[in-house]
């Protein structure tokens, strides 16, 4: 029998959450942490709060200052990745086997007593507001954002940027920063995996060490609305007249993550726009009408219905004609619904894929950061395959119906629109 | 804290060359019931002249359609059945094409690189519509100003040599191409003697040998396999490109010539960059994903932590021939582009006469050897390195490359920054926006 990664995991009492498997490919180590805090805990006034958050915790803490923090960093070769979604705070770093010990007590002391020194903090916001100019000339980004807002309203959670505004990021000041991580970083939201060339029983002792003496209150996020059910179709265009092409995101509100429909969803997803050279969206506007270099489907299922979204990157004078053809194509996805060839197919893709996905220590990392979230189990490499074995093709087809192109919000950002 | 003298000895590698001429690399890691099969051809950018700029990577895409083999409607979905994964590349040495799945799916990755090598179909209907999407995929590039300034830099640093066209290619040679120009490109280089295999993972080389020689064994060497013979001469003095055009934020990219892999001085060259940039790697296909460790050098220093600039980046990367070591700076919001050029240039005049320090160059060899070990944990990551060094040079070249950077001195690093940094060495571009709405048409200067 297939034991799998059987990962071991451990709750230490103040309430960390730590999971951790040995491999012995690489003498290396991945350290994934995430907390249960993404931007949804944004103040409604300071939007991008807590992506300005990420970019400067580790610019100096109680102990350290952002000198010694980069030298520990630089002399062992490795880099702090930090993500802000919206509803994860991620830390991601590999390093040597041999530095895993010092290296998880610099992400500790980092993540539990940042200082935020004025300066560095002046030093983060001049990169955050440069990168959001930045985004104001990206068609890609316009096009996404513009949706977000659309299919969840302005001001929810969802249809607010993650890195804000220009300036509300301006107007963030240290105490606001210091409050928002006193209040949501805490043991109780944090889950720490740790891969690779390091024995389990040390990952254990290694962790309580260093975060087991964290405690204190956490605001927990706060629960949210899902996104109304759209009603009418609805077609923006941003005209961005000095760009050489356009981008089309083209979206619904999606699924959650524990709705039992999740795994016809994710078959159904793979069939659309994933699937070999992007499903039937890459048959369609790609491959048959040379429309399109990128087009594809992903959704999000979290712990709302996070958005179903179609990217694709056109010439402006070929945007109609390519949301036209995704128009037919949910058309025809809803009418006709999914052959047993192509569910088979996406199936076996699906589940014969897992082992490349597990191959690399942070692969397995994710993997696991994952199933601890949504609350999968241990064994949850183990399940999947059955998991997708036993979803039928009436499940497929149905989780198609609310795409329907009659309710679509659709965005097309570039050079179209009335100055095209 | 682990050095070089503790790396573990490399895996051990089985070489071959069939009688018709290919190159096979066949490397075991049992870890993992995975296989990574890499099937790279010697021709890229540099091997294009005007007129066909962009054909190997045109070429590449429609490698990808329908060969005498596996018709047109089985070719989606031919290794997804095996949970195996399949991309591609072209650059400026090199075109390649990669799978990667369960291990059974061996001898099914063979056959597809074996149909690719000899009978892709190019259906004429099918080349005419991927024109469109070549050039989609040039648009898509040109949408962001950092990408449009690097192809302008590098058209500007060289004034001769193939390296100075894009890989995409000039969009007036993507616009009038023919089907002809492609297949005749195709069947030009496409010969087992201008190709290497590289197979990695969960498999007994024996058996793999077996299977190469039923694949591949058929084919028949190709001779007269042109090269371009044109050299960049020496660059004399400083060169300049100013692009205006509408858009939100500023960059500027300074590009020195530099060693190519072959060259004494590229490792002395690749610590010089890890000293002043952060180490990456030298893993064109992965090293790029994780952001390098530089918040202690001095171009993120003298930059982005004295705000003037929101990211600095810049690699050396492994080539056939002197290609260019750029770095690109990101310019901070509300900062002049000419402060910024003013600061970047300092800092490497500083470099050019005084060098870096002993630290400096023991820091940059400890974050290579952490880069490549990190960089080893996937088979596909493995074998893309064997085969990409196979074609540039060879693949004792990257086997060595820990070795070579163990024992370089200071001063030969120090050495290699007075040539590489020199002011008649480095090409200046600059993106300088000009507000959105303003309606002035594109200005490009050199």
């Amino acid at each position: 029998m297939n034991r799998g990664l059987s990962p071991s995991r451990t709750v230490l009492p103040n309430g960390a959450t730590v999971i951790a498997k040995q491999t012995r490919k690489t003498p290396a180590v991945t350290i994934d942490i995430a907390f249960r805090c993404g931007s949804t805990v944004d103040p409604p006034d300071a939007p991008g709060a807590l992506y300005l958050l990420s970019r400067v915790i580790d610019r100096g803490t109680a102990t350290r200052s952002a000198t010694e923090i980069a030298e520990a960093l630089d002399s062992r070769g490795i880099s702090l990745s930090f993500g802000v979604t919206r509803e994860l705070f991620s830390i991601t770093c590999t390093s040597l086997a041999d530095d895993f010990e010092p290296v998880l007590a610099l992400i500790a002391d980092i993540v539990m007593a940042p200082s935020i020194p004025e300066t560095e903090l002046t030093t983060m916001k001049g990169q955050v507001v440069t990168s959001l100019r930045q985004d104001e000339d990206n068609p890609s980004v316009r096009a996404g954002q513009t949706l977000m807002a659309l299919v969840y309203g302005a001001d929810h959670p969802f249809g607010r940027p993650i890195k804000g505004t220009a300036d509300a990021v301006q107007a963030l000041t240290r105490e606001q920063l210091l409050a928002l991580h006193a209040r949501r970083f805490g043991s109780q939201v944090l889950t720490v995996v740790v891969v690779g060339d390091v024995e389990v029983s040390r990952v254990f002792d290694c962790v309580d060490e260093m975060f087991g003496g964290w405690s204190g209150p956490v605001d927990k996020a706060p629960l949210l609305q899902s996104a109304t059910a759209p009603t009418t179709r609805r077609f923006v265009a941003v005209p961005m007249m000095n760009k050489s092409q356009a981008d089309i995101a083209y979206g619904f509100p999606s699924i959650a993550r524990a709705d039992s429909s999740y795994y016809a969803y994710l078959l159904m997803n793979n069939i659309l726009g994933q699937y070999a050279m992007a499903g039937r969206l890459g048959d369609s506007i790609r491959e048959r009408q040379g429309l399109a270099y990128y087009v594809w489907s992903s959704f999000d299922a979290s712990t709302i219905a996070g958005p179903m979204i179609v990217h694709a990157g056109v010439a402006g004078p070929n945007v109609d004609r390519a949301v036209a053809s995704i128009d037919e194509e949910l058309r025809g996805l809803r009418k006709t619904g999914v052959s047993g060839r192509e569910l088979a197919e996406s199936r076996q893709s699906l589940v014969g894929s897992l082992p490349r996905s597990l191959e690399t220590n942070s692969g397995i990392a994710a993997f696991l950061q994952n199933a601890e979230l949504f609350g999968l189990g241990l064994d949850y490499d183990c399940r999947l395959p059955t998991l997708l074995t036993m979803v039928t093709i009436d499940e497929v087809n149905a989780a198609a119906q609310p795409l329907d192109p009659g309710v679509a919000t659709i965005v097309a950002a570039g050079p179209y629109g009335p100055g095209a | 804290m682990t050095t070089q003298a503790e790396a573990r000895p490399a895996a051990p590698l089985r070489t071959e060359t069939l009688e018709n001429g290919l190159k096979v690399l066949i490397l075991e890691e049992h870890t993992a019931p995975l296989a990574s099969v890499w099937c790279w051809y010697k021709v890229g950018s540099r091997d294009e002249r005007p007129g066909l700029t962009g054909v190997s990577h045109w070429v590449e895409h429609m490698n990808f359609k329908g060969t005498t083999n596996i018709p047109r409607d089985q070719v989606k979905g031919i290794i997804e059945q095996f949970g195996g994964f399949w991309n591609g590349y072209t650059w400026i040495d090199q075109t390649t094409y990669v799978e990667t799945a369960s291990r059974d799916a061996l001898d099914r990755m063979l056959f597809i690189e074996a149909e690719r090598m000899g009978r892709a179909l190019y259906d004429p209907a099918d080349c005419e519509s991927e024109r469109t999407v070549i050039i989609s995929e040039l648009q898509g590039g040109e949408n962001d100003p950092d990408t449009f300034l690097d192809q302008e830099l590098t058209a500007v640093a060289f004034k001769a040599h193939p390296y100075r066209h894009p890989t995409i290619g000039w969009l007036s040679d993507l616009q009038s191409m023919t089907r002809e120009d492609l297949y005749r490109h195709y069947r030009r280089y496409y010969v087992p003697n201008n190709a290497t295999l590289v197979i990695a993972g969960d498999v007994n080389p024996d058996e793999v040998m077996e299977r190469v020689q039923h694949h591949f064994g058929v084919f028949e060497a190709g001779s007269d396999i042109p090269r371009m013979r044109t050299r960049e001469p020496e660059q004399t003095g400083e060169r300049r490109v100013v692009i205006r055009k509408e858009g939100t934020a500023a960059y500027l990219k300074v590009g020195f010539h530099a060693p190519a892999v072959n060259d004494p001085m590229f490792v002395p060259a690749l610590l010089l960059d890890a000293a002043l940039a952060g180490a990456k790697g030298v893993n064109l296909w992965s090293s790029f994903r994780i952001p390098p460790p530089q918040r202690s050098t001095r171009l993120y220093r003298g930059l982005v932590e004295r705000g003037l600039a929101s990211s600095v980046q810049a690699a050396l990367l492994p080539t056939a021939e002197p290609f260019l070591y750029t770095v690109s700076v990101t310019v901070n919001e509300g900062t002049p582009v000419g402060t910024v050029e003013e600061a970047t240039l300092e800092l490497l005049e500083r470099v050019c006469a005084e060098g870096v320090t002993p630290d400096e160059v023991l820091r940059a060899k400890r974050q290579l050897h952490a880069r490549m070990v990190f960089d080893e944990d996937s088979i596909t990551n493995v074998a893309h390195q064997l085969g990409y060094f196979e074609t540039i040079s060879s693949s004792d070249t990257f086997r060595q490359l820990p070795a070579l950077i163990a024992g370089t001195t200071v001063e030969q690093v120090n050495i290699a920054a007075a040539m590489l940094l020199k002011e008649s060495n480095r090409t200046i571009g600059r993106f300088e926006p000009l507000p959105i709405g303003s309606g002035e048409a594109a200005q490009v200067s050199a």
